[in-house]
C-alpha cells in the first residue's frame, strides 16, 4: 500500500548570492528553518533527513552530510546524502517524496545546497583524473557544441537565446531571491555581452550562487500543521543514460524523452501544454529552453524556438510560463538548482510565489537534469489531492 | 512491509591496487556475473543505485562514467548516493515499498589506492573547527581505542582476537586481500603504529567494487532456491562532534537494532563493518551479540575494505550465509563517517 505525498514546508536562502560569510551549516539551516514554519513544525517532528549536493569538490567537504546532520536537526536520524550530478536537486526531492510513499515516515526534511564562492566552478568541473584525458572545458564549454548542433538541425534564428536570457532576467525581477536583478536588460544588452562559449554570451549564462532550498514532505493525513494549502505530488520519475554512445543524440537525449513520457502517464497528463499552468525546468544557458521545450514535448520537434519568440513561455501573455522565478540563469547553486525548480513549482500550486505567481496554478512541473544532459529528475505537483 | 530478498551478489577481487583499469572496467565483468548467477538480462532491471565517493578518483562527478558500466540503451531508473553502497541498497529498497519496482541492481565502487585515504577522508570533517587540524582516519580511530581501553571496555589482547579471527576466517573467501592463519601473540609482538594501534588493527587500503541484485517477493523465489529476505532495515545518525558523544559506545546501532528487532540472542551470523579491530568490539557490545553469532565468516573489513562498498559487502556476506544455509538469521550491518558515526543495521532472513 503506497501513501500521498503533501509538501506543506518550503525555504530558500534570502538572496541566492555569495554568501562567504556564512558557514555551511548556517546556509542550510536558513532553508530548512523557513521550510519547518511553513510547515508548522518543529525539528523534532522530523522522522528522517534527506539531503542533496553536487560535487564534493566545491566545497571541499567530503561527504558533508557526514557533519552537517546535526545542524539539521538529523542526530539520531536516518540521513542519506544522494548525489545525480546536476540533476541531484531534483533527485533529492523524488527520493525524500520515497520515503513519505513508501509508508515508512510520516514526516520528512529535505535539503539541497551549494556554496560556490567556496571554490571554482570552473576549476571543478575540469577535474584531471586518473585514467582519463583532462577535458579543461567546464560546463560552458561542455554544452556550447550542442547548443551549435541544436541551432544546425532546428534552423532557430540566431537571436533566440539572446530573447530567452531577456526574460528569464524580466521574471527574476519579480523574485527578490533571485541572484541577478536586471531591471534594464533589454535584447540589445544581451546581445552585446561578451561571447564566453560561442554562441553562448554572457547574460546567456548562470552564474555562480551560494544558496539552499529545502522541503518539508509528509503523509498526506498529516497536512495540518501548516497553516497555508499543500501542494500535492502527483508524480516522479527519474532517468539515466551514458555520457558517450556512438548513436546518442545528445540535443534530444532519449532518457529525457522517456523520463517525461513515464512522468505524464503516471500523472495522466497527455498534452503537457495545455494540462499544466507552468513550469519550473533546468535551463543552465539559454537555450536549453527551445531544447527542452521539444525534448519535453511541449511541442514537435523543431518548434521549440518558435514556442520561445511567440511568448508562449513569457509570464505576460504566455500560455506555458517557463520559469517564473528567473530559473536557474538568474541563480544557480548547482547542488540545490533541481530543489529550487521542484519547490517552485510546489509553490506556484500552493499560490505562494509572490510577484511572480501565475494566476489560478493548479498543477506544476519541475525538472533537472545533470551531466552530459544524460541524467533527468522530474515531477508534477498539484493544488488538487491525486485520485 | 513489502519482502524483499537478495537474490544475487558478486564482487571483484579486492587488491592493493587495481593499476590501470578504471571503475568502469572494474565494473562490467561483476556485472555481468551478478546478472547471469540469476539468469537475468540487463533489460529485467527496474531500478540501479549505487555509491561511490568523487574523492576517491580525485575529480567531480566521478561516477558518471560508471553508468556507462550499465550499457547504452534505453535509458534506466537510476540514481546514486554519495555513501556506502549499502544506502543505495536503502534507497532501493524504500522503492520496493513504493510498490515501483520488482528488481533492483545495487553497486558499490572505490579506487583508495590512487590516493592517501586517511588524509583523503579527514576531509570529511567539520572544515571549521576540526579538518584544519588535519586529524586523519587511522588517529580518530585510535583515540577511539585508547578511550575504550582506558575504560577496561576491552583488552588489546581482545582486538588481536579479533584480527587474528578475521585472517582465519577470510581464508575460505576467495574474494579477501588478507588471510591466513597468525596467533594473537604473534599479532600482540607487533609494534604499535598509531598507539594503540597496531596495522593490523586498521582494515587495508583495497581496490574493488560489488554488485547486488534485490528482488521483489514474487521474482525472488523464481531466482533464487534460497533468497536472503530483507526482515527490518534501520539507520541513524551520530553527532559529528568527537567531545559530545561516547565514543566507546554505539548508540546508534544499539537504536537500530531495537527498531527492527534483531533479537540478540537469535542472530546466527553477523556481518559487521568494523574498519579496525576495536570498533567490531564496540559494535558487538552495542547488538548485546552472545556467543551463539558466527562474527565476519568472510572475514570482514580487516580482510578486505573496499570504501564505498564495504558496507555493501556485509549484506552480500550475509546473503551468502542464508543461500547456503549455514544461517537461517543473520545480520548485516554498514558504517559511515569517523568513529562509526552513521551506522545501518538489517535482519536477514533465509524462510
Amino acid at each position: 500500500m503506497t501513501e500521498h505525498v503533501a509538501i506543506i514546508g518550503v525555504g530558500q536562502t534570502a538572496r541566492y548570492r555569495s554568501k562567504i560569510s556564512v558557514s555551511l551549516a548556517g546556509l542550510v539551516r536558513e532553508a530548512a528553518l523557513e521550510a519547518l514554519a511553513d510547515a508548522g513544525l518543529e525539528w523534532d517532528d522530523i522522522d528522517a533527513l534527506v539531503l542533496g549536493k553536487a560535487p564534493d569538490m566545491f566545497e571541499g567537504v567530503v561527504m558533508p552530510e557526514i557533519m552537517l546532520a546535526e545542524a539539521l536537526g538529523g542526530t539520531g536520524k536516518p540521513v542519506i546524502r544522494v548525489h545525480t550530478a546536476g540533476s541531484v536537486g531534483g533527485s533529492t526531492a523524488i527520493v525524500a517524496a520515497q520515503h513519505i510513499k513508501s509508508g515508512q515516515f510520516q514526516r520528512v526534511l529535505t535539503v539541497c545546497f551549494e556554496k560556490q564562492s567556496e571554490s571554482n566552478a570552473q576549476w571543478a568541473l575540469s577535474p584531471s583524473t586518473p585514467f582519463r584525458p583532462h577535458f579543461n572545458s567546464g560546463a560552458g564549454g561542455m554544452f556550447a557544441p550542442v547548443i551549435r548542433d541544436y541551432m544546425r538541425i532546428s534552423e532557430a534564428p540566431e537571436d533566440v537565446g539572446c530573447r530567452v536570457a531577456v526574460k528569464d532576467r524580466q521574471h527574476a525581477c519579480r523574485n527578490p531571491r533571485a541572484q541577478l536583478q536586471l531591471q534594464d536588460i533589454s535584447l540589445e544588452k544581451v546581445q552585446e555581452s561578451p561571447m564566453l562559449w560561442e554562441p553562448v554570451r554572457f547574460l546567456e549564462a548562470c552564474p555562480s550562487s551560494d544558496g539552499a532550498c529545502a522541503m518539508v514532505m509528509v503523509n498526506g493525513r498529516h497536512t495540518e500543521s501548516s497553516e497555508n494549502p499543500p501542494a500535492w505530488v502527483h508524480a516522479t520519475a527519474m532517468r539515466s543514460e551514458p555520457s558517450f554512445y556512438p548513436w546518442r543524440n545528445e540535443v534530444d537525449p532519449s532518457a529525457g524523452r522517456e523520463c517525461a513520457r513515464e512522468l505524464y502517464q503516471k500523472a495522466g497528463i497527455r498534452n503537457p501544454r495545455k494540462e499544466l499552468d507552468c513550469a519550473e525546468i533546468y535551463v543552465p544557458f539559454s537555450w536549453f529552453e527551445p531544447i527542452w521545450l521539444e525534448n519535453l514535448g511541449f511541442c514537435e520537434k523543431g518548434e521549440g524556438w518558435k514556442l520561445t519568440l511567440d511568448g508562449a513561455t513569457h509570464m505576460d501573455g504566455g500560455d506555458i510560463p517557463w520559469n517564473c522565478s528567473g530559473g536557474v540563469l538568474s541563480s544557480n547553486p548547482i547542488g540545490a538548482s533541481g530543489m529550487i525548480r521542484f519547490a517552485e513549482a510546489a509553490l506556484q500550486v500552493r499560490g505562494m510565489a509572490g510577484d511572480h505567481q501565475v494566476a489560478d496554478a493548479r498543477k506544476a512541473m519541475g525538472h533537472a537534469y545533470g551531466g552530459h544532459n544524460q541524467f533527468f529528475a522530474m515531477w508534477v505537483v498539484g493544488a488538487d489531492k491525486p485520485v | 512491509m513489502r519482502d524483499v530478498a537478495i537474490v544475487s551478489y558478486a564482487q571483484a577481487p579486492m587488491q592493493r591496487d587495481a593499476g590501470g583499469l578504471s571503475d568502469v572496467e572494474m565494473l562490467v565483468p561483476v556485472i555481468d556475473r551478478a546478472l547471469s548467477d540469476v539468469n537475468l538480462e540487463r533489460g529485467d532491471i527496474d531500478f540501479i543505485c549505487s555509491g561511490s565517493c568523487d574523492y576517491l578518483a580525485g575529480g567531480a562527478f566521478s561516477f558518471v562514467m560508471a553508468v556507462d558500466a550499465l550499457g547504452a540503451t534505453p535509458s534506466a531508473q537510476e540514481s546514486h548516493v554519495e555513501m556506502d553502497a549499502a544506502w543505495a541498497l536503502y534507497e532501493a529498497w524504500l522503492k520496493f515499498q513504493c510498490g515501483d519496482i520488482d528488481i533492483a541492481l545495487i553497486y558499490g565502487f572505490g579506487k583508495s589506492a590512487p590516493g592517501e585515504l586517511p588524509d583523503v577522508l579527514s576531509l570529511q570533517l567539520d572544515p571549521y573547527y576540526t579538518q584544519p587540524l588535519w586529524p586523519d582516519s587511522v588517529s580518530l580511530a585510535a583515540i577511539q581505542a585508547q578511550m575504550a581501553l582506558a575504560q577496561g571496555r576491552f583488552s588489546e589482547r581482545d582486538m588481536a582476537a579479533v584480527v587474528a579471527d578475521s585472517r582465519a576466517k577470510a581464508v575460505n573467501n576467495p574474494a579477501a586481500q588478507l588471510k591466513g592463519s597468525i596467533a594473537v601473540e604473534a599479532l600482540l609482538g607487533e609494534p604499535t603504529f598509531v598507539s594503540p594501534l597496531r596495522k593490523h588493527d586498521c582494515c587495508p587500503i583495497t581496490d574493488g567494487c560489488s554488485v547486488m541484485i534485490l528482488a521483489s517477493k514474487e521474482k525472488a523465489k523464481s531466482l533464487c532456491e534460497r533468497p536472503a529476505w530483507i526482515r527490518g532495515i534501520d539507520h541513524r545518525m551520530e553527532s559529528h562532534f568527537l567531545g559530545t558523544r561516547d565514543l566507546t559506545v554505539s548508540s546508534s546501532a544499539q537504536k537500530s537494532a531495537q527498531v527492527i528487532e534483531i533479537h540478540s540472542d537469535k542472530v546466527d551470523v553477523a556481518e559487521l563493518y568494523a574498519p579496525f579491530s576495536h570498533q567490531q568490539i564496540i559494535l558487538q557490545q552495542a547488538l548485546a551479540l552472545t556467543e551463539r553469532t558466527v562474527i565476519n565468516p568472510s572475514g570482514g573489513a580487516l580482510a578486505g575494505h573496499v570504501l564505498m562498498a564495504a558496507g555493501l559487502d556485509r549484506f552480500g556476506a550475509a546473503a551468502q550465509e542464508i543461500w547456503a544455509g549455514r544461517a537461517d538469521r543473520a545480520i548485516a550491518h554498514a558504517t559511515s563517517g569517523p568513529c562509526l558515526q552513521q551506522n545501518m543495521l538489517a535482519v536477514l532472513e533465509g524462510a
